[in-house]
């Protein structure tokens, strides 16, 4: 199949630069998904790579070579558009061909074709259809088809599932993440949703900016976020960030709470710091060494857990707890911090201070 | 149509832009509105039904004093003459017509294969100065015919130009060409560049991209572009009239103003040349009157 690889993508447009020195090693076979905000430049980086953007500066090789002046049509790619572009005056079926039609294949082949196509995504019966007459998930599913009716170096979609509701958001990735594994091609995967990423990925990488953030696999991307914005953006409530600074043994914060110093922080006395707490490596129920004192700010229900926020001076802490939990606002609470998995961040540069020690 | 006239002619503006302490009882507003809208639709029409009735009337009845407006005998003899030459044969305004078809089709075509193509480049890729060029294009719509037309009577005598079908088929396509690409654009914005991204990455050129997806989609709008095009070409006078002098090249709007004048003129033959002018016209904006409306809004209304 297909290696991807693109170095120093740089685009402006007018005054915005949407990139800014992306580089992106996508390995042979992997799901490699670019996860971000909205305007971080995600859907620019896919459209260099597919060559529909022209490039200020970069390059992009594709199988090693490089391919950064090439057409389209010259780089064997497929895309899923995030509103999935759809040829209007054809029928699912000729959409689907399409692909095909371009590489002037005989109609028996076509037709063997978009058969598998639509038994492998359940669309028989919608070939005749078109466009306007399917549903948005069915319109996913025959986008879906026209790029993988053939076999290119690698799959490329733009957000594929934003536009779909949950159920069949989630029902679609498992699906996608089945046929990854069947085909062993080579995706790259576009969204905003870190849920995605996660789930489906075996690469992320996290763009902010145009920039790069942090390239890795989900776990290192939540476990070891690179810096304290991939921290504040991966992960559902999102991370808890104290500022504070090292004074001997103990970690003081700014407001006034104290803590030992981690074993495995290096930072100098008194460099302000950050300090980063997952909702799971905080307790209310519990009882460990290392504990924070605040006040009960707001209990939210999930169902399958709750997340209770604790309010420590005129911060707020997002912590897990069981869905059974209660309790009344402005109540004294102890939340025990699991200090082993705590993240330490420079405050000033953002960047990660955790790695060392470990 | 169960709308009464009160109701079709009250509109909401109206009702607005009255002062509340002249406005009149409903009922007088109304009235006093049906009888100016109908001194207006005299006025507007009158000159078309008295063309039309000149062109059936005999001679005599056309001179005669007072006018008649019933009772006069219905003549064709004014169409015949239209068409054919008094001695048998086609008859110089028949061939007017047909230069007329001529410049104008062809015209017509010229500013839609260059404009067409250009429209879409405006909409779909960075041009420098973007604005700045579309700007100039339209800017050579600015000035009246009448006011480049000396000019470029003298430089049409310098290349050879003057009188001949081909300089009239090139004015108009200079013409129709900006007219063309601002109107072609306004379509072209609406259909989604995503189509031709697809495309290209299913395997096609650029070119194929646009000739499979985006212009079938651009039919209807290339239709209407074509017919203001060609109703602008048919009616043209200025130009026609200047640049050109025989009957061969002549179109029809110079030569039917050459039938008014000398000792005599033949009203009934220029009433009948009139319709006969008049009636393309016609249709065709009846074919477009939804695009009519749809260019004053064009962009106002997102899909």
């Amino acid at each position: 199949m297909g290696t991807v690889a693109a170095h120093g993508l740089c685009k402006s447009f007018g005054k915005v630069q949407a990139l800014d020195g992306v580089t992106l090693d996508v390995p042979d076979g992997s799901f490699f998904v670019v996860l971000g905000p909205s305007g971080a430049g995600k859907t620019t980086t896919l459209r260099a790579i597919a060559g529909l953007e022209k490039l200020d500066a970069g390059s992009v090789h594709l199988d090693g070579r490089d391919a950064t002046g090439d057409a389209p049509a010259a780089r064997d790619l497929a895309m899923v558009f995030q509103n999935y572009a759809l040829y209007p005056r054809h029928t699912a079926y000729e959409n689907i061909a399409s692909p095909l039609r371009a590489r002037r294949c005989s109609s028996s082949e076509i037709a063997a074709a978009v058969e598998r196509m639509s038994s492998l995504l359940h669309i028989e019966r919608l070939l005749q259809r078109r466009p306007a007459q399917l549903s948005g998930g069915e319109m996913q599913r025959v986008a879906l088809a026209r790029a993988l009716v053939r076999h290119p170096r690698a799959f490329l979609m733009d957000e594929p599932l934003t536009n779909l509701d949950l159920k069949l958001r989630v029902e679609m990735r498992t699906e996608l993440t089945r046929i990854h594994r069947s085909l062993g091609a080579t995706f790259v995967y576009v969204t905003n949703d870190q849920v995605e990423a996660l789930s489906m990925a075996d690469h992320v990488a996290v763009l902010k900016e145009g920039k790069v953030q942090q390239v890795g696999t989900p776990t290192e991307v939540y476990e070891r976020p690179a810096n304290k914005w991939v921290a504040g953006f991966v992960g559902s409530p999102p991370i808890s960030l104290l500022a504070c600074h090292a004074e001997g043994d103990r970690l003081v914060g700014a407001q006034g709470w104290t803590l030992p110093r981690p074993r495995w922080t290096t930072a100098e006395d008194g460099r302000a710091l950050l300090l980063g707490l997952r909702a799971e490596d905080l307790s209310v129920e519990q009882r460990r060494d290392a504990s924070l004192s605040g006040e009960l700010y707001g209990i939210e229900p999930l169902g399958d857990r709750t997340v209770v926020d604790v309010q420590v001076g005129t911060e707020i802490l997002k912590v897990k707890a069981r869905p059974t939990v209660t309790g009344t606002p402005g109540e004294r609470l102890l939340v025990t911090v699991d200090l082993d998995r705590a993240h330490l961040f420079d405050a000033d540069t953002g960047l990660s201070l955790s790695e060392a020690g470990r | 149509m169960a709308v009464s006239v009160d109701e079709a002619v009250s509109t909401g503006p109206t009702r607005e832009r009255t002062p509340p302490t002249r406005r009149l009882g409903g009922r007088g507003r109304s009235v006093l509105e049906i009888a100016l809208l109908t001194v207006l639709a005299v006025v507007m029409l009158f000159p078309v039904l008295w063309m039309i009735e000149t062109s059936i009337k005999e001679n005599r009845d056309v001179y005669a004093v007072p006018a008649q407006f019933f009772g006069f005998s219905v003549t064709i003899d004014h169409f015949k003459d239209v068409f054919v030459a008094p001695g048998g044969g086609r008859s110089d305004l028949s061939v007017a017509f047909l230069n007329s078809a001529v410049v104008a089709g062809v015209s017509t075509v010229l500013a839609t294969v260059l404009g067409v193509p250009a429209a879409w480049a405006y909409s779909r890729f960075a041009v420098k100065a973007k604005k700045d060029q579309l700007f100039f294009i339209l800017s050579t719509r600015f000035m009246p015919p009448v006011v480049v037309v000396i000019p470029i009577f003298l430089m049409y005598r310098q290349v050879g130009l003057i009188d001949s079908k081909l300089g009239l088929i090139l004015i108009y396509t200079a013409f129709n060409a900006p007219f063309t690409i601002w109107m072609m654009k306004g379509f072209v914005d609406e259909v989604p560049a995503e189509y031709e991204d697809a495309a290209m990455l299913d395997g096609y050129t650029r070119l194929q991209a646009f000739w499979r997806h985006t212009l079938p989609l651009l039919v209807p709008g290339i239709a209407a572009t074509a017919v203001f095009a060609l109703i602008f070409s048919w009616n043209e006078f200025v130009f026609a009239i200047f640049l050109t002098s025989s009957d061969s090249v002549r179109t029809a709007p110079p030569a039917i103003a050459g039938l008014i004048g000398g000792t005599t003129t033949d009203w009934g033959l220029v009433a009948a040349a009139s319709v006969v002018f008049a009636l393309p016209v016609l249709v065709f904006a009846y074919l477009v009157r939804k695009h009519l409306i749809a260019g004053v809004t064009l962009g106002a209304v997102r899909r």
